[in-house]
């Protein structure tokens, strides 16, 4: 049953653009599933590690800007009078360059900051993400500044001998978010059920405990902080394909807040947490725009997130699991310990 | 492994001249004392000797400022905790022994981390190496519990066990990850007398596997019953150091520590 329940949500998502044919409703899911992608690669480090990257959005906004300007080439001028030019190349590579670049980014900040933990980390990411943030707005012949990337081509994928297919349609980039959203998912779920989860986790708890039994903390963290970067870059790299349009507004603060809320409210350290967290966020604003006011869809955001923590500090997930029973550790140690309980049982 | 309880003359650990100074405070003066394969010895002292400052420089959390730890060889001066663990030198704490938000299982399997195979990739693609790695895991984390005597527990959290039990399993996650040495800091402490009886036996069972130890221990009986050295500490230097009936019987020792404490165990 607990095994089935994830595939009957896949089935229940993937069949959303069936009967759904309101572009704006799917625009929303799109939206809303490219972050759930990125609060989920947040989840890695706040939940798992324990570590607090106010600057997330920077991973985002640099995959989001390296895909798009591999996609659409530039020229520019570079100190000393080089010159690089790049011309156009295929989308599906832009995607993949900018995963991998958001990755390196992620091994430097993660490098240069685990050295200094917690309260200087939070400030180390914000200042990161900020300075990226003006890269975007002032290099202007690079990124066009304000004026914001334009144009940018939807996602291709040429099979050969099969064909060409781009994501140009609303329902089509509907199913590439959510396979995008469904690896990540896999991807985070094997980690963290694995001894390089279990290493994470012990970080969190308990550092000096964790290396007294031989486990290498700065690996681990840098491990985290690149994976997490580098599925952050992803989602930006799927959020400029399919808005086709990129400007230094996608490295506001306020885009981390909003990851850091989904993952909070959701249930950090859970798998489901930024998925749960994120829909309600999501869908908050689109939901709220019916009937409210600009001004009351944000204090109905702010009132409902308030809410959510007064009554479920753990979250939302750890909340359910609670009220069930089904604490996933308890039920992955039941399964481990056949053995022992039948011994115990025949002594 | 070795499963003589016979003190061989292998030195593995050696402190040599080790001093640590914290500002102008000298917790550490002068300390040289070795452990030999196989032995099993404390470390006492009253409160403040500097009994824990060793055990901090020597498996790597805190650096002597003058002096050299070797370990069967290796200098252990630069090395990192994590390093230090992985030549099998792995110690337990006064206080926080356990990581208590996970199940009293995972706390094996974190501590089993060094055994794990697996690498990034198997992890990702979920190799056939991963679940073999993870299954020898498993069975290895239930055979621990068994050797503790906590296996009924496994599924608990660890902050929910009683206090004797933390400490029961805190030794579980040091013997996880395979040491050579364990070093153990005050254990007991804070044990009703079943508690410490059932950790002597897992003391000597530890031992038979051919483990040696280093503790650190203000319970006096049970020094004296599991130790086959004492070395004492005061004032951040040896003032004594030799069989257990040695010890006890040495005037200055009786002054420094025995003494205070036995007066203080007739006043109750």
């Amino acid at each position: 049953m607990k095994r089935l329940f994830p595939w009957a949500v896949l089935l229940v998502f993937a069949s959303v653009p069936l009967w759904l044919n309101d572009p704006y409703l799917l625009n929303a899911f799109i939206t809303t599933g490219v972050f759930i992608v990125a609060a989920m690669s947040l989840n890695l480090l706040l939940g798992y590690t324990g570590q607090l990257s106010l600057g997330h959005v920077a991973f985002f906004g640099i995959g989001a800007y390296t895909s798009a300007l591999v996609s659409l080439g530039f020229d520019v001028e570079l100190l000393f009078g080089i010159r690089v030019v790049h011309e156009p190349w295929p989308v599906w590579s832009g995607f993949i360059i900018g995963t991998l670049v958001a990755g390196l980014f992620g091994y430097l900040v993660g490098k240069l900051s685990f050295r200094v933990r917690d309260a200087y980390f939070v400030i180390v990411s914000i200042s990161f993400a900020e300075v990226t943030r003006l890269v975007a707005l002032n290099w202007v012949e690079l990124t066009q500044g304000p004026l914001a990337l334009t144009s940018i081509p939807p996602l291709t994928l040429g099979l050969p001998g099969i064909g060409y297919f781009d994501f140009y349609s609303k329902q089509s980039n509907y199913y590439l978010v959510l396979g995008v959203l469904v690896i990540s998912y896999v991807i985070i779920s094997r980690l963290v059920k694995s001894r390089i989860g279990r290493a994470m986790v012990a970080l969190k708890e308990n550092e000096s405990l964790a290396v007294s039994v031989g486990i290498d903390v700065t690996r681990y963290l840098v491990l985290a902080a690149v994976i997490s970067a580098g599925m952050a870059g992803a989602a930006g790299s799927l959020y400029a394909h399919y808005l086709k349009i990129i400007d230094p507004d996608v490295f506001l603060f306020l885009y981390t807040i909003t990851m850091v809320i989904m993952v909070v409210t959701g249930g950090k350290g859970t798998l489901a947490g930024p998925i749960v967290g994120g829909l309600i966020f999501g869908f908050i604003p689109v939901i709220a725009r019916s009937f409210a006011a600009p001004e009351v869809q944000w204090i109905l955001y702010g009132a409902f997130m308030i809410l959510i923590l007064f009554v479920l500090p753990q979250g939302i997930v750890p909340a359910i699991e609670k009220w069930f029973g089904v604490s996933n550790e308890a039920d992955e140690a039941r399964q481990n310990t056949p053995s022992s309980a039948k011994t115990q049982d025949a002594s | 492994m070795t499963s003589s309880s016979q003190t061989s003359t292998q030195p593995v650990l050696t402190l040599e001249h080790i001093a640590v100074h914290f500002g102008g405070l000298v917790a550490i003066s002068d300390l040289n004392f070795v452990v030999h394969e196989g032995e099993v010895v404390s470390l006492i002292g009253p409160n403040g000797a500097g009994k824990t400052t060793a055990f901090n420089v020597v498996t790597g959390f805190m650096r002597p400022t003058k002096g050299e730890v070797r370990y069967k060889g290796t200098l252990l001066n630069n090395l990192k905790p994590h390093q230090v663990a992985e030549l099998g030198l792995v110690r337990t704490f006064q206080r926080t022994s356990v990581f208590q938000n996970v199940s009293v299982f995972d706390n094996v399997m974190i501590g089993l981390h060094r055994r794990g195979r697996s690498h990034l990739w198997d992890t990702l693609l979920a190799l056939p190496r991963e679940r073999q790695s993870e299954r020898e895991l498993r069975d290895k984390a239930r055979e621990i519990l068994g050797t503790v005597g906590i296996e009924r527990r496994a599924n608990e959290l660890a902050g929910a066990l009683p206090y004797g039990d933390q400490r029961l399993l805190g030794v579980a996650m040091a013997l996880a990850a395979e040491p050579s040495m364990l070093l153990l800091d005050e254990p007991v402490s804070g044990m009703n007398p079943t508690e410490t009886m059932r950790f002597m036996e897992l003391l000597t069972r530890v031992r038979s596997l051919g483990v040696t130890i280093l503790l650190v221990e203000h319970d006096m009986p049970m020094v004296m019953g599991v130790s086959d050295r004492i070395v004492v500490l005061n004032y951040g230097r040896i003032i004594a150091e030799g069989p257990p009936a040695a010890i006890q019987g040495n005037p200055e020792v009786i002054k420094a520590y025995l003494g205070q404490g036995a007066k203080r165990r007739a006043g109750h």
